[in-house]
């Protein structure tokens, strides 16, 4: 009977067959943590051990509330950069950087095969190179810095086909708010799941990210994409380090196979205030709203902002709205800059912030007020989590955001081609 | 075994609701994480748990962020455990490595309710609520050791103490 990617990339790392089910225990290639490095610093401390074990597996990235917003914000930024120092790891990234999972893929340590732990939820994002990759709490972090190593219940596996062509106005955003808005915030707990298909294979790698990103919001341990062609272009330029592809066989054994035809799905909207709350936008189209937001870990790449300035170029965000756009690292930053899309984007009206999470998770950079609503493009539209718990999120596609913010209520990106 | 009093929510219960992502990087004492406990969802919540107070809610619960103080609030507001239809994925991890019980029972989420005085025998299975009782399925072998050590850095600590003697 064949594997699927996770049993066998377990597998090989446990050095024994690894069936779905099964606890088995691994030493990860990588560990992520972000702004939460300065609490897991305190919880390793209480182990009594001196040095972390592996400080080259370390990774940590200031992302959340970067600059510090606050002095409290500060002095956890300044924990953190002094352990960094102390125990010598080499792969910090300071505030500079942009946020944790476009920066960590940028800088080549989301390599096919690798095994990553992170202490973010959206650690699945590095599925899209084919790597397994899954979120874990700070305490789990912080036994990982003294031990190297980390128990994991081998997934099921959850197999998402997707055929078909994409119609005009419609992103990888819509894809995945369809099949989570279908399937339930549950349907893919404690599972791994694979994105497979001739439109999976169409998806750019910044597309993949998406679909890989959302995928913890239908409960997903990981998401995974077979590398190809397009994946090994990005290695050529990339890989500062060996990588070794693994695939599911032909035969390994699925939890379901659950299939699309993209070429009918529409623009799709998350409503209040869960992400399976799932609406086509024609059905809330209308809805008025004070924020926009572009950007954060989900949709902050030069395409998402490509497909923003194309809509906005030459016209003006409506008065009711403060449009926020949010590069998701230096890199994209720089190259929408060069390309003249920070430009569009500005003349509009937009305020470009610097790259990191911004307001997605309600610590600063665009608070909510009660009464107000955001149209996001960002991952999670839970009750209170960008500012007031009398707020309300909408999550949508950067087309959808964009051609939003010029109406200042919700609209059908397809009006806009 | 203590008896507490039923807290009852629905489907779905995330941990931005739990404990919001504002007070994630400002508050590090979980006695101050407590005053904050399920602030979005239900405000009463915090004003009124009494220690030994149990959680019962639908399925998916602790879905969302990955912050382990949605678990450490609850424990530090005095939660014995939380019983649920299914726990997200990273939920139920924090949960074992902090030391707060997740119990799984379908049948006690839906037939318990708010109010009701409700005992657990934790080795037996059991969830006693007046003349009803319900099973919970034992916790995998793989976590039992790190809740009896207390949780996960209690775990790794003895782990480590140990290969130092070895």
């Amino acid at each position: 009977m064949g594997e699927t990617f996770s049993e066998k990339i377990l597998g090989k790392k446990a050095g024994k067959t690894a069936k779905a089910g099964e606890v088995i225990t691994v030493s990860p290639d990588y560990y992520l943590s972000h702004d939460n490095a300065s609490a897991i610093i305190g919880e390793f401390k209480k182990l009594g051990v001196r040095a972390v074990k592996a400080p080259r597996k370390i990774v940590i990235i200031l992302d959340h509330i970067v600059p510090a917003a606050a002095e409290k914000y500060a002095q956890n930024h300044k924990t953190i950069r002094e352990f960094v120092a102390e125990q010598n790891i080499p792969n910090f990234f300071d505030i500079q950087h942009g946020v944790c999972h476009q920066v960590l893929s940028e800088a080549s340590f989301a390599l096919p095969g690798k095994v990553i732990m992170g202490s973010d939820s959206h650690t699945t994002t590095y599925g899209a190179f084919g790597a397994f990759s899954a979120g874990i709490g700070r305490t789990e972090v912080a036994s990982i810095w003294a031990t190297d190593e980390i128990w994991l219940r081998v997934p099921e596996t959850l197999k998402i086909e997707l055929s078909g062509k994409l119609g005009c106005g419609v992103s990888a955003k819509d894809v995945i708010l369809k099949v989570i808005g279908d399937h339930g915030a549950d349907r893919a707990n404690y599972m791994a799941v694979e994105f497979t298909g001739s439109a999976a294979r169409d998806f750019s790698l910044a597309s993949r990210m998406v679909l890989a990103n959302m995928s913890a919001e239908m409960g997903a341990k990981n998401g995974y994409f077979e590398p190809d062609d397009k994946t090994l272009e990005w290695l050529k330029k990339r890989a500062r380090a060996d990588y070794d592809i693994v695939t599911s066989d032909a035969d390994a054994v699925y939890e379901a196979v659950l299939s699309y035809d993209v070429s009918g799905i529409e623009p799709q909207v998350a409503c209040p205030h869960t992400v399976d709350n799932v609406k086509p936008v024609t059905a809330v189209e209308g809805k008025k709203f004070q924020q926009a937001l572009i950007g954060t870990c989900t949709n902050g790449r030069l395409e998402d902002l490509e497909i923003a300035a194309k809509i906005l170029k030459g016209k003006k965000i409506h008065p009711h709205v403060r449009a926020l756009v949010l590069p998701a690292s230096r890199e994209v930053y720089l190259e929408a800059l060069k390309k003249g899309i920070l430009e569009v984007l500005s003349e509009a009206g937009c305020v470009i912030l610097n790259p990191g999470c911004g307001p997605c998770l309600g610590a600063h950079e665009g608070i909510l007020a009660p009464g107000e609503v955001v149209l996001s493009t960002s991952n999670r539209n839970f009750k209170g989590r960008m500012g007031s718990r009398d707020s309300e999120i909408f999550l949508a596609s950067p087309a959808t955001v964009a051609a939003s913010a010029l109406e200042g209520q919700i609209t059908d990106p397809r009006k806009y081609p | 075994m203590k008896k507490g009093k039923v807290w009852k929510y629905g489907d779905d219960v995330n941990t931005d609701v739990i404990f919001p992502g504002k007070y994630t990087y400002t508050l590090m004492e979980p006695s101050e994480m407590a005053k904050h406990a399920l602030e979005a969802l239900d405000p009463e919540f915090v004003l009124m748990v009494k220690p030994g107070d149990l959680i019962v809610a639908g399925k998916n619960f602790g879905c969302g962020s990955s912050r382990e103080q949605a678990a450490a609030c609850l424990k530090a507001a005095g939660v014995q455990a939380v019983i649920a239809k299914s726990f997200a994925r990273i939920y139920f991890r924090n949960a074992i490595n902090l030391g707060l019980p997740v119990l799984q029972s379908e049948e006690a989420s839906d037939n318990l309710r708010a109010g009701d005085e409700v005992e657990i025998d934790f080795a037996g299975g059991t969830i006693m609520a007046g003349e009803k009782t319900y099973k919970f399925p034992p916790l995998p072998d793989s976590v039992i050791g790190i809740l009896e050590a207390g949780g996960l850095i209690e775990y790794t600590k003895k782990k480590l103490q140990n290969q130092a003697k070895t």
